[in-house]
């Protein structure tokens, strides 16, 4: 499976993702933002950091750079695409995601491993992990307050477009275990198609037992599916 | 000649503001704990403070209209997040 990570200035998980990629045998390539077109690629991410240092809002800068254009196309072809923190970020200001992602209620930087929960596993991203399972990945953002109007937020309800959501160890989701206000403590969501999926938390960071958890790999195992 | 080079550029530009402020609905926690600090300085008669931005812009057009439609294309394209902002518009003397 191919797979290209777009590169911004500010972008600081890009390496962290591409080296998740290559161990799960994706043949990757890194793509700096002002290439005007993406290598073919079946899997296109969208990198964590803070691409050109959050100015104006978070990816609203990186969300008009030029690649994303080829991006968009690609989006629109069925091409998988991954956004990661920044990238779910920059995702919605592309307006390929809905919605938009405010800065955390309580005002503060959030660096820490969090439970989330699988709410739907019948996708390509997700279908290697149980419906329902509880994972534990690491958060690190600012601007994760995940909100929407009433009329997309009805619409990920019905049509199943919640990825995860922020919960408990056990699995309850509940605001005393939202990190950071999110609406309904969603933590992922999918465009309806499907294809694209943008997510606070970083399931690259969780790929290995030695520094963290493996919590993170099933997402890339359901992608080589 | 320098001098009539400036007033040239002056008349063939106009100057707009823009001001993005959270929607009424958006819960705008910088702004809560400015309110929340000036409270504790003392300032009993503060009701609610909502923080924003502030843009000035200059164009090079002498239409008004026209310009004013440069300018709001501006805040739709990037300057705003029409989910969560509202934002205004003032030509500046």
């Amino acid at each position: 499976m191919k797979s290209c990570v777009i590169v911004f200035p500010g972008s600081n998980c890009d390496r962290d993702i591409a080296t998740a990629l290559e161990k799960m045998q994706f043949k990757n390539k890194m793509v700096w933002h002002k290439e005007t077109a993406l290598p073919k690629s079946d899997l296109i991410v969208i990198p964590g950091g803070f691409s050109y240092g959050d100015y104006l809002r978070s990816g609203a800068i990186a969300g008009k750079s030029i690649i994303l254009d080829e991006v968009i196309k690609a989006a629109n072809s069925g091409c998988l695409i991954l956004g990661i923190c920044n990238g779910f970020q920059i995702l919605t200001e592309t307006g390929l995601l809905s919605g938009t992602l405010l800065r955390n209620k309580k005002l503060k930087f959030i660096n820490k491993d969090v439970n989330i929960k699988v709410m739907n596993n019948k996708t390509k991203f997700s279908s290697n992990y149980r419906l329902n399972q509880v994972l534990k990945i690491n958060i690190a953002h600012n601007e994760g307050n995940f909100f929407t109007n009433e009329k997309h937020r009805e619409q990920l309800k019905k049509e199943d477009l919640i990825a995860f959501k922020y919960c408990d160890e056990k699995g309850d989701i509940s605001e005393r275990v939202n990190p950071n206000g999110a609406m309904d403590n969603i933590a992922g969501i999918y465009n309806s198609k499907k294809n694209i999926l943008g997510m606070m938390p970083h399931p690259e960071r969780m790929i290995d037992e030695m520094i963290s958890n493996t919590d993170g790999i099933n997402l890339f195992k359901s992608l080589l599916n | 000649m320098e001098k009539l080079f400036q007033l040239n550029s002056k008349k063939n530009k106009l100057k707009f503001s823009v001001i993005v402020t959270l929607k009424k609905d958006v819960l705008d926690p910088q702004g809560k704990v400015v309110q929340n600090t000036l409270a504790n300085l003392g300032m009993d008669n503060l009701k609610s403070i909502r923080q924003g931005k502030y843009f000035e812009i200059d164009v090079e057009e002498q239409d008004q209209v026209k310009a004013e439609e440069k300018v709001n294309q501006m805040c739709e394209k990037l300057l705003v997040n029409l989910i969560i902002e509202d934002y205004k518009i003032d030509k500046v003397k």
